[in-house]
């Protein structure tokens, strides 16, 4: 699966959608998605709550291990996945739509450390 | 060091496996999702390759009483062309192994190693066969092995043999052709279900992919890799070498003690302390090996802590996974003898930092309907 141009990606491997009214959204990449194996549970964090970024806000568990879920921004959580709650399975077949995970508010620039698509595709063939 | 492959690493490649790094071997660990692989070997069938396991042959005259002295089992008792599970100890009853010894002939058996331990099998059978009129030999070069494991199996391996599988009973094996090719046919597996192992020639391997494949195509078989193998073995209650079972750990601990033989003849390594071991399992064992089932979605790994309801430390868990059959994490765990009742309250895992409720049960989690 090829990493959308549109998107952003973070070195944890989560992607960051375009901003939009100062909200964007957050899934993890399908590159990661295929090193966890089906994911069978994902907790993320609670509207309101305050994420920052390259911190630990949820966790994603698959058949063979638990991963910290990292935000790659830093922000407020104004909308999460329940749809990825309930069937955590989308994060394996549609990681950049349907398996996304939640939408916050930025606070502040974007971190500069963000690559685009063609980085972040030459990042995990590093 | 870098690892083997096994001769069907570039049928793994053309299926776009992911592959692994297990005890120095290349393997799949999935060729696509691993739930729908274990799915598939429940209700239909599934193809592994099991290159990695370690055989070891056993001939000669003595070749029954030097595994006798060698193991904990009574290998001289085994009838020709049936198996056994059991395991090889230390001198203080710890376990260096779990195998499944097949006698293929009146002075010929065949000890299957777990791939990681091979080597050490290898050493203590050759040192401790020293005086038996009877020979040990590595033959892990000599065999690539397949499993069709499921519902399904004999169906898929009935159209491929003449030999009689209604006949073969489980942990029974015995030589004959499947697609024309030599093959040690086992019915033996790590999985639940009913299935076979097929011992082949490595440049074999590679066609009996293709005709069981072939065969299994309108019965549902996929291709299986590591990952669903152990949440396979999990759900049955299998211990794993590493995991439930280590040189710290006696068969009885692991409440295994059944392989342990001790009417044989002649003395066996370990006999003196596993004798100790099972009066103290009879009488006041300090843990036990349990099953546990998670209320909630966070699944229980191996190494978390086991706590009771005031959260002091009771046990360990030592496999753990979600379980697809059920639909809940499972875990096996060792714990204090004290909590290990089914329906035990109040026991929980601590699972990175928050204690989330497991209920005691008895293993297995899941048994096959015959």
């Amino acid at each position: 699966m090829s990493n959308p141009v549109e998107l952003r990606y973070s070195k944890e491997h989560e992607w960051l959608s375009a901003v939009q009214d100062g909200v964007a959204t957050v899934g993890i990449t399908a590159y990661a998605a295929d090193a966890l194996g089906d994911v069978v549970y994902v907790q993320l964090p609670e509207v309101g709550d305050t994420v920052s970024a390259g911190e630990t806000c949820g966790e994603l568990e698959s058949t063979k291990s638990v991963s910290d879920l990292y935000s790659p921004v830093t922000g407020e959580v104004t909308e999460v996945n329940a749809a990825v709650v309930e069937e955590p399975a989308l994060v394996n077949s549609e990681p950049f739509e349907g398996g996304w995970l939640f939408k916050v508010r930025i606070d502040g620039e974007l971190p500069g450390d963000l690559l685009d698509a063609d980085g972040y595709t030459a990042f995990t063939q590093g | 060091m870098t690892s083997r492959t096994t001769a069907l690493d570039a049928v793994h490649r053309a299926l776009g496996a992911t592959m692994t790094d297990f005890a120095g071997w290349q393997m799949p660990l999935r060729y696509g999702s691993e739930r729908a692989e274990h799915q598939a070997v429940r209700t239909a069938a599934g193809l592994f390759d099991l290159s990695h396991m370690g055989e070891i042959a056993v001939t000669g005259a003595q070749a029954g009483p030097l595994l006798d002295h060698a193991l904990v089992g009574k290998l001289s008792a085994l009838a020709v062309g049936r198996a056994r599970y059991t395991m090889i100890c230390d001198a203080e009853g710890g376990i260096l192994d779990d195998l499944i010894v097949y006698r293929t002939a009146e002075e010929e058996y065949l000890v299957v190693a777990n791939a990681a331990n091979a080597q050490v099998v290898l050493d203590a059978l050759t040192e401790r066969g020293t005086g038996f009129d009877a020979r040990v030999r590595d033959d892990r070069d000599a065999y690539a092995l397949l499993a069709v494991q499921g519902p399904n199996a004999p169906l898929i391996l009935g159209a491929l043999t003449d030999a009689d599988l209604a006949g073969l009973k489980y942990y029974a094996g015995l030589p004959g052709t499947v697609a024309g090719r030599p093959a040690l046919i086992a019915r033996t597996g790590y999985t639940g279900e009913d299935g076979f192992e097929l011992f082949v020639a490595p440049q074999d391997a590679e066609p009996l992919w293709q005709a069981l494949t072939e065969a299994g195509a309108a019965h549902g078989l996929v291709p299986c890799g590591l990952s669903c193998r152990d949440t396979l073995r999990l759900e049955a209650g299998m211990p794993l070498y590493g995991n439930e079972l280590t040189t710290a750990t006696t068969p009885f601990d692991a409440g295994l003690g059944r392989v342990v033989k001790f009417d044989k003849d002649g003395d066996f390594v370990g006999r003196a302390p596993l004798a100790a071991a099972a009066e103290r399992a009879a009488q006041e064992p300090p843990r036990r090996l349990v099953g546990l089932v998670g209320a909630g979605r966070r699944v229980a790994r191996a190494g978390y802590p086991v706590v009771d309801a005031a959260g002091t430390v009771i046990g360990e868990v030592t496999s753990g996974a979600p379980s697809p059959t059920l639909g809940t994490p499972i875990a096996m765990a060792y714990v204090d003898a004290a909590h290990a009742e089914p329906g035990t309250e109040g026991v929980a895992v601590d699972i990175r930092g928050s204690r989330e409720p497991f209920s005691v049960v008895a293993l297995p989690f899941y048994r096959r309907e015959k």
